[in-house]
C-alpha cells in the first residue's frame, strides 16, 4: 500500500458532479503530475460533505482545511500554493463558521460517520473503519433473539415518519414459520423536502446493506429488496456496485462466512408515485401492479411481498442498526432524550445560511438545528415559521422555536418529527401560498383508489384557490380544517390523512395571513 | 424487436416496471407505443389493461412521444418557496411551449414533477438524468442554449 503526505477528499454527489467536480478532480490529477506531487498527494472521490449551494468543495487532510467553490481556473494556483508550498490558498476557503459547524457536526455522527470521508464506491475503505464487524459479530456471536433485544432495548424508531418501534415490528415477523421471509427498504423518498436517505445511500451504501443483513438474520431473511426511487440515478448506481463487491468478498451470498446463512439482496426501481412510500403500496409496486395501498389488517409484517411475512423499513432506520450492535444499547440510548434515543439526520432547506443535512441527537431545539447547523437564517432574515417534516408536516411558529424535537415533545403540541425534513421560512413569506403549494401537491399525488382522498384533495385545493384569489371567505378556513379532519378519520391511508396537519397548524399559527386574503 | 430487453428479466410480473423502464429509456423518443405494450404483454402473459393501468399510474412513463430531453422541473413546496414559478414561466416563454408539450425540433418536453430530494439547492429541475440546481432565470435560459448548441 502506498502511503501520502496528504489526501484531498472531493464530495462527489449528483450536485457537485453538476457544478463540475468530475472535471476538477481530472485538472487536480493531472495537475498534480505535471509538478511530480502524484506519489505524495492522493485525490479521493468521497460522498456528500454535508452542506450545499457551496459549489465544489474539497477537504484536505490531514490539515482539515476546506475550500469551497473551486473551478478549474483555481486549480494551478491551489497546487502550487498548498500543496508545493504549504500555505493554504486563503481566498478559497470555506468562512469559519461554516467549518466550524461541520466539524461540530462530527462528534454526534453515526449514521453519516463516514459519509464524506471514505469512498463509497470501494468496499475495502468501509471495511477499513470498522465496517462489516457487526455482521460478522450478529451473524457468528448473536442468536437471532439476542439481535432482536438488542435492538428493542436501544429504542430505535422508524424514521420514515410514523416511528414504529424497529425491535417491536421485528419481533412480529420472527416467530411466524415460513419458508421465505422478506426484508424491503424503503428508499422511495418523495416527501417533499427529505433528501436524507439519498445522502445516506450516495455517501455510505454500504452501511445501509449492514444493517440491512443485520435485520435479514434477526427475523429470519434470506431476501432483500432496495425499492428506490427511478430520480435517484446515481443511488442506483452505487447500490448496485456496493451489492456486487459484497458478493464478491463473500459477505453475501451462499454460506456466509461459514455460518450456513444465505442472503442476496436486489433492487428495484420505482417509477415515480408519492404513494408508493406507503409500505402496502410499495408492496403492490414490487410486485409490477398500479401502487395502490392494500387494507390493513393483514399486516405486511405477516402477509406482504407475494403473501410472504415482509419487513418495511427506513433507509436511515435501518443504518442505525450496525452502530446499535458495534456499541450496544446502552451507548445508544445515552444519546437522545424522552423516549427518543439516538441520532436523527434533518434535512435543512429554505431560508437559512446553509442548507444541507445534519445529524444530531433527538431532543435538540428548532432554534439550535437552525442557528448551531444551519447557519442562522439567510442574509439575516426574521424567522416566520418552519415546515416541519414535509409535506404531510407541521408549519411551526416562532413560539415553538425552542420545543426540543423528539416525538413525544413535539406530540404535546400536536406536530410530528416525520422524516426530519425542516424547510425554514423568512418572513416575507406567505402562508397562503405556501399551504396552496402543499394543496397542490395532495392533489396531484393522490392515487385515487379511495373516495375521500381522491375527492377530498381536489376539494381543498378549489377551497385554497378560492382564498388565494381574494374570493374566500372566513368560514372557508374552518371547512378546510373539518374537511381534512373527516378525511384523517375515512381515509384508505395516509396519504389522506395527510393535509389536515399543515391546515390545521398554517390556520391556528398564521390566521392573519389567510384573514389578509379574504377582507 | 424487444427481444434483446426481454433476454435480461425472467418473465415475471413483478419485472414489468423494469422492462417498461428498460423499453422507454432505449426509445429515441422516450416513450412506450402501443406496440410494445402487445410484445410486453404477451412475454409476461399479463393483460393489456394491466399494463396500460401501471404505465398510466406512474408519473415517469409516458405513452406520448417526447423529446431528445425531457425536463423535469419540481414544482414541490420547497422549490415553491424559492420561485419555481418565475423558473416554469421562463422555460415556457423560452421553449414556446406548454406543459407536456414537445418542441417542433424535437429537442425538448417539458414536464412538472414532485419532489426531486435536491431541496438544498431549490429550485431544481431534472434534465433527462442530469440535476441542474440553484436555478435562476438566466442560468434556465444558459441551459437550454447549451443543449441546443451540441444537439
Amino acid at each position: 500500500m502506498k502511503f501520502y503526505r496528504s489526501h484531498i477528499l472531493l464530495g462527489m454527489s449528483e450536485t457537485s458532479i453538476e457544478a463540475g467536480a468530475k472535471k476538477i478532480e481530472l485538472a487536480l490529477k493531472s495537475e498534480l503530475s505535471k509538478r511530480n506531487l502524484q506519489d505524495e498527494i492522493d485525490v479521493l472521490e468521497t460522498g456528500p460533505l454535508g452542506f450545499f449551494a457551496k459549489g465544489v468543495c474539497l477537504k484536505v487532510y490531514p490539515e482539515n482545511v476546506l475550500y469551497e467553490n473551486v473551478t478549474v481556473e483555481d486549480i494551478p494556483e491551489l497546487v502550487e500554493e498548498h500543496f508545493l508550498k504549504g500555505r493554504p490558498v486563503k481566498r478559497l476557503l470555506a468562512t469559519t463558521t461554516r467549518v466550524e459547524a461541520y466539524d461540530f457536526n462530527y462528534k454526534e455522527r453515526n449514521v453519516l460517520e463516514n459519509s464524506g470521508i471514505i469512498d463509497p464506491e470501494d468496499i475495502e475503505e468501509y471495511i477499513g473503519v470498522g465496517g462489516y464487524e457487526a455482521w460478522e459479530k450478529a451473524l457468528l456471536k448473536m442468536k437471532p433473539e439476542e439481535i432482536i433485544a438488542e435492538v428493542k432495548e436501544s429504542g430505535l424508531r422508524g424514521r420514515g415518519g410514523a416511528g414504529f418501534p424497529t425491535g417491536l415490528k421485528w419481533s412480529f415477523t420472527a416467530p411466524i414459520d415460513s419458508p421465505e421471509k422478506h426484508l424491503v427498504i424503503n428508499a422511495d423518498e418523495g416527501e417533499p423536502g427529505t433528501f436524507k436517505d439519498r445522502l445516506i445511500m450516495e455517501g455510505d451504501p454500504h452501511k445501509l446493506l449492514e444493517g440491512m443483513m443485520i435485520a435479514c438474520r434477526a427475523f429470519g431473511a434470506n431476501k432483500g429488496f432496495i425499492y428506490i426511487r427511478g430520480e435517484y440515478k446515481l443511488c442506483i448506481e452505487r447500490l448496485k456496485h456496493a451489492i456486487n463487491q459484497c458478493r464478491s468478498y463473500g459477505i453475501l451470498g451462499q454460506d456466509i462466512f461459514g455460518s450456513g446463512f444465505n442472503l442476496d439482496f436486489d433492487i428495484k426501481v420505482g417509477a415515480g408515485a408519492y404513494v408508493c412510500g406507503e409500505e402496502t403500496a410499495l408492496i403492490e409496486s414490487l410486485e409490477g401492479n398500479r401502487g395502490n395501498p392494500r387494507f390493513k389488517p393483514p399486516f405486511p409484517g405477516v402477509k406482504g411481498l407475494w403473501q410472504t411475512p415482509t419487513v418495511v423499513n427506513n433507509v436511515e432506520t435501518i443504518a442505525n442498526v450496525p452502530t446499535i450492535i458495534n456499541k450496544g444499547a446502552e451507548w445508544y440510548k445515552s444519546l437522545g432524550v424522552n423516549g427518543a434515543t439516538g441520532t436523527k439526520v434533518y434535512t435543512l432547506m429554505g431560508d437559512v445560511a446553509m442548507p444541507g443535512l445534519t445529524e444530531v441527537p433527538m431532543g435538540i431545539t428548532l432554534r439550535d438545528i437552525i442557528n448551531k447547523y444551519g447557519g442562522g437564517m439567510l442574509r439575516g432574515k426574521k424567522f416566520k415559521g418552519a415546515l416541519v417534516g414535509g409535506a404531510a408536516g407541521v408549519i411551526l411558529s416562532d413560539k415553538l422555536l425552542d420545543v426540543k424535537m423528539d416525538y413525544e415533545s413535539l406530540k404535546e403540541y400536536t406536530a410530528v418529527l416525520g422524516s426530519g425534513a425542516i424547510m425554514v421560512m423568512g418572513e416575507e413569506v406567505d402562508m397562503v401560498e405556501m399551504l396552496w403549494s402543499i394543496l397542490r401537491f395532495f392533489r396531484h399525488e393522490s392515487c385515487g383508489k379511495c373516495f375521500p382522498c381522491r375527492l377530498g384533495t381536489q376539494q381543498l385545493y378549489n377551497i385554497i384557490c378560492k382564498i388565494r384569489d381574494g374570493e374566500g371567505k372566513e368560514e372557508d378556513l374552518e371547512s378546510m380544517i373539518l374537511l381534512s379532519d373527516a378525511m384523517v378519520k375515512s381515509s384508505f391511508c395516509a396519504l389522506g390523512q395527510s393535509p389536515y396537519m399543515p391546515i390545521k397548524s398554517s390556520i391556528l399559527n398564521f390566521r392573519n395571513d389567510f384573514l389578509k386574503r379574504i377582507k | 424487436m424487444y427481444q434483446e430487453i426481454f433476454k435480461k428479466y425472467e418473465p415475471t410480473k413483478d419485472n414489468l416496471i423494469y422492462i417498461l423502464h428498460d423499453i422507454q429509456d432505449n426509445h429515441p423518443q422516450q416513450y412506450i407505443t402501443e406496440e410494445a405494450v402487445l410484445s410486453v404483454s404477451k412475454y409476461l402473459n399479463v393483460p393489456i389493461n394491466h399494463i396500460y393501468g401501471v404505465i398510466t399510474f406512474y408519473g415517469m412513463f409516458s405513452m406520448k412521444a417526447r423529446g431528445k430531453n425531457i425536463i423535469r422541473l419540481c414544482e414541490s413546496p420547497p422549490c415553491y418557496l424559492k420561485g419555481c414559478d418565475n423558473i416554469y414561466r421562463k422555460l415556457k416563454e423560452e421553449l414556446n411551449i406548454k406543459q407536456n408539450e414537445t418542441t417542433e425540433d424535437g429537442l425538448f418536453t417539458l414536464e412538472l414533477c414532485a419532489c426531486l430530494g435536491v431541496c438544498g439547492n431549490a429550485p431544481v429541475m431534472m434534465i433527462n438524468n442530469d440535476i441542474y440546481g440553484d436555478l435562476t432565470e438566466e442560468k434556465v435560459v444558459k441551459i437550454i442554449k447549451d443543449i441546443k448548441g451540441e444537439k
